[in-house]
């Protein structure tokens, strides 16, 4: 794997969580209070810094072939899980992620909530409310830069493609002073699929002790393979699933709370 | 007085929505395929094709499930 694909890889799946921590930070900011929502937003990355510095070098002490096969299984659970998301979104069995209704009901979420202040934080809510969605929504990516800059022995690569995203989504969101409800999510998060899932069956195939034909080159086939075989369901859904079908967005309500 | 045992709940919870997500089998279903490719490298045979069949066939169905649970209801 060349460095610019893994740093589009971070960069992709960092953008796409950037967008969903943005939006939560955005509500708490505006309804709320703007420093304790910085506060907790800054109070986050430092806990996902801590986070990576702690799992970086731990990971890096692995053996690679225990490495690949543990590693890769998870990102391959990681990657099936955004695929299924992403081809359930594309052929209309769940609805698109639709920032600025997020951000809607984060700021009616927010307006309800009690006031009130702790230590050097005036605002509490906002405080834990930043921190909870920079936290969670960073903690997978956390997971990706550490694993994907470790098995690619190349981590500093992994955290700039990370560090671009959050600085060009921040800038972008703060200067609309919106959600980012025109960023293409669904695409990135099939294209971030697609190289999880890649990545994980490759590594984990690898750590099991099977060898690819022609060996790293392989990825060059199981890249587009993936994403073809993922465009060929949401395809077939799509057409079993048209507009008047009373399934149509039918089963979306089924996967709240999660990462991805 | 529940609070700690809540907490915990909460924190099992949180780790299981991150690894193991929405569809328990998938997970479950790609711990079995690298297993048996594990196994038949061991054996002799040199299995990486296992695991690739094994993500199409997982994906499909938990789709399928998807799919065949919008219709019920």
């Amino acid at each position: 794997m060349t460095s610019w694909v893994l740093f589009l890889t971070v960069f992709l799946a960092c953008s796409v969580e950037a967008v969903e921590a943005l939006t939560i930070v955005l509500a708490a900011g505006t309804t709320r209070h703007w420093g304790s929502a910085l506060q907790g937003t800054g109070a986050a990355l430092v806990a996902l810094a801590a986070t990576v510095a702690v799992l970086g070098p731990a990971v890096a002490q692995i053996p690679l072939d225990a490495l690949r096969l543990v590693v890769g299984a998870l990102l391959l659970v990681f990657g099936m899980q955004w695929l299924r998301k992403a081809v359930m979104r594309g052929s209309g069995y769940k609805a698109l992620h639709d920032e600025a209704a997020a951000y809607a009901e984060e700021v009616e979420a927010a307006r309800a909530a009690e006031t009130g202040g702790r230590g050097r934080v005036r605002d509490w809510y906002a405080f834990t409310l930043a921190f909870k969605g920079t936290f969670l929504e960073g903690l997978e990516v956390a997971f990706i830069v550490v694993t994907f800059g470790n098995n690619q022995r190349d981590v500093p690569v992994a955290v700039l493609g990370a560090v671009v995203a959050v600085v060009l989504v921040t800038a972008v969101g703060f200067a609309v002073r919106s959600p980012l409800a025109q960023v293409p999510e669904n695409t990135m998060k099939f294209a971030v699929g697609t190289m999880l899932t890649s990545f994980g069956v490759f590594w984990s195939t690898e750590g099991a002790g099977a060898h690819w034909p022609g060996s790293d080159t392989s990825l060059l086939v199981l890249v587009p393979v993936v994403a073809l075989v993922a465009a060929g369901y949401t395809a077939v859904l799509r057409h079993g699933n048209t507009p008047t079908s009373s399934v149509a967005v039918g089963s979306g309500a089924t996967v709240e709370g999660s990462l991805t | 007085m529940s609070s700690p045992l809540t907490a915990l709940r909460g924190f099992g919870r949180f780790w299981y929505d991150f690894v193991v997500g929405d569809d328990w089998r998938v997970a479950l279903g790609v711990v079995v395929a690298l297993a048996a490719a594990y196994g038949l490298v061991k054996a002799g045979i040199n299995a990486w094709w296992l695991p690739p069949v094994a993500v199409v066939a997982l994906l499909g169905l938990s789709l399928r499930r998807v799919v065949r649970g919008a219709r019920r209801g």
